[in-house]
């Protein structure tokens, strides 16, 4: 399969650090350990004004000495005292800095509309708790792959040239949230956008 | 004694007290942490304590803060969930629908009853638990290497 020739050529990617972002302590320690067991580096911090801070996001200039702790992916709960989960990845879109890391949102309640407002915002995925390793390792590979569509693009520019050709033409049903009904995501959000690549690679 | 673990952890499951989640978490547990769902579980007892407190103190107070009381109550549920304690949860959820409904005395029967299975789902675990280390790795569920 021509996908596997384009990822072998690669060298393997260095190990995903994951920022996990919840209030509960059990959740946190459920979700460091799944994320460990998919070779993720985890930071767990306990609230969205604290995964800010980590980011250097809080407006305290002091923290800009943040690069070597590059974060690839940000998982957090929707339901949180101070800054929802919510609240949170609209900061994070609204940062030039850390827009493009994908951010997942996890909850324990399946709440359509809240969903979408997710989705819509950017969110990569929305993930319904109690999360399963099963959702982690299907995550990790999602940004692996897009990550390395990433690099593709900068190191080889044929290539880019034909999946920017297809990129309007292509099909937006998602693969990722099988809590969200796929036809509702067709605006181009940054998530459906990293979807669109995938498909087209694919082809 | 390895069998005695077995069946003690099957009851548990056939009477409803823990749920596949749990065994989920079993499953995360390794040479290198084969102790995570104890430890979880401390954690999640220790948690809840502060919780069944925060409930008692803002019963006992009279005035029912119904939306403060669903908010305690949804963290209790979310944590509930993340270790399958399956009675728990249950009863995590009347609580919710009770003070939605701003039914303060169905909040008090509900929550008189949580204690209760949060009481016994700890004993059993506890005793669980000490049968297991004592039984050694064997018996708790494996990811395969």
């Amino acid at each position: 399969m021509v996908v596997a020739d384009l990822l072998s050529s690669f060298s393997p990617s260095p190990e995903l650090h994951v920022l996990a972002v919840d209030d509960s302590f059990v959740d946190r320690k459920v979700i460091e350990r799944l994320l460990r067991i998919s070779a993720c580096k985890v930071t767990t911090v306990e609230s969205g004004t604290r995964a800010l801070q980590y980011l250097g996001l809080d407006g305290d200039t002091g923290s800009s000495g943040l690069k070597d702790l590059k974060v690839n992916l940000i998982v957090t709960d929707y339901s949180m005292p101070g800054l929802t989960g919510y609240e949170l990845l609209k900061k994070i879109k609204e940062s030039s800095v850390f827009r493009e890391i994908p951010v997942v949102i996890m909850s324990s309640e399946n709440i359509q509309p809240r969903i979408e407002q997710c989705m819509t915002e950017g969110a990569e995925d929305f993930l319904l708790k109690p999360v399963k390793l099963a959702d982690v390792k299907r995550l990790k590979e999602l940004i692996m792959r897009s990550g390395e569509a990433e690099e593709r693009k900068t190191t080889n520019p044929s290539p880019t040239r034909i999946l920017q050709n297809d990129f309007d033409s292509s099909s937006s049903s998602t693969s990722s949230s099988s809590f969200h009904d796929g036809s509702s995501l067709d605006e181009d959000t940054q998530s459906s956008k990293r979807m669109k690549l995938e498909f087209t690679v694919q082809d | 004694m390895q069998r005695q673990v077995a069946l003690i952890k099957q009851s548990l499951f056939d009477q409803g007290y823990l749920d596949e989640q749990f065994m989920a978490l079993e499953e995360l547990q390794d040479d290198a942490n084969p102790n995570f769902v104890e430890e979880v579980s401390a954690l999640y007892f220790k948690d809840s304590a502060r919780l069944i407190n925060n409930i008692d103190q803002a019963l006992e107070r009279g005035s029912f803060d119904f939306n403060r009381l669903d908010s305690y109550m949804h963290q209790f549920k979310g944590s509930s969930t993340s270790i399958g304690a399956n009675k728990v949860k249950a009863e995590c959820t009347m609580f919710r629908d009770y003070c939605r409904a701003g039914n303060a005395e169905g909040c008090l029967r509900t929550f008189q009853q949580l204690k209760k299975e949060h009481s016994t789902l700890r004993k059993k675990l506890e005793h669980y638990f000490q049968l297991a280390r004592q039984a050694g790795p064997k018996e708790t569920a494996r990811r395969p290497k």
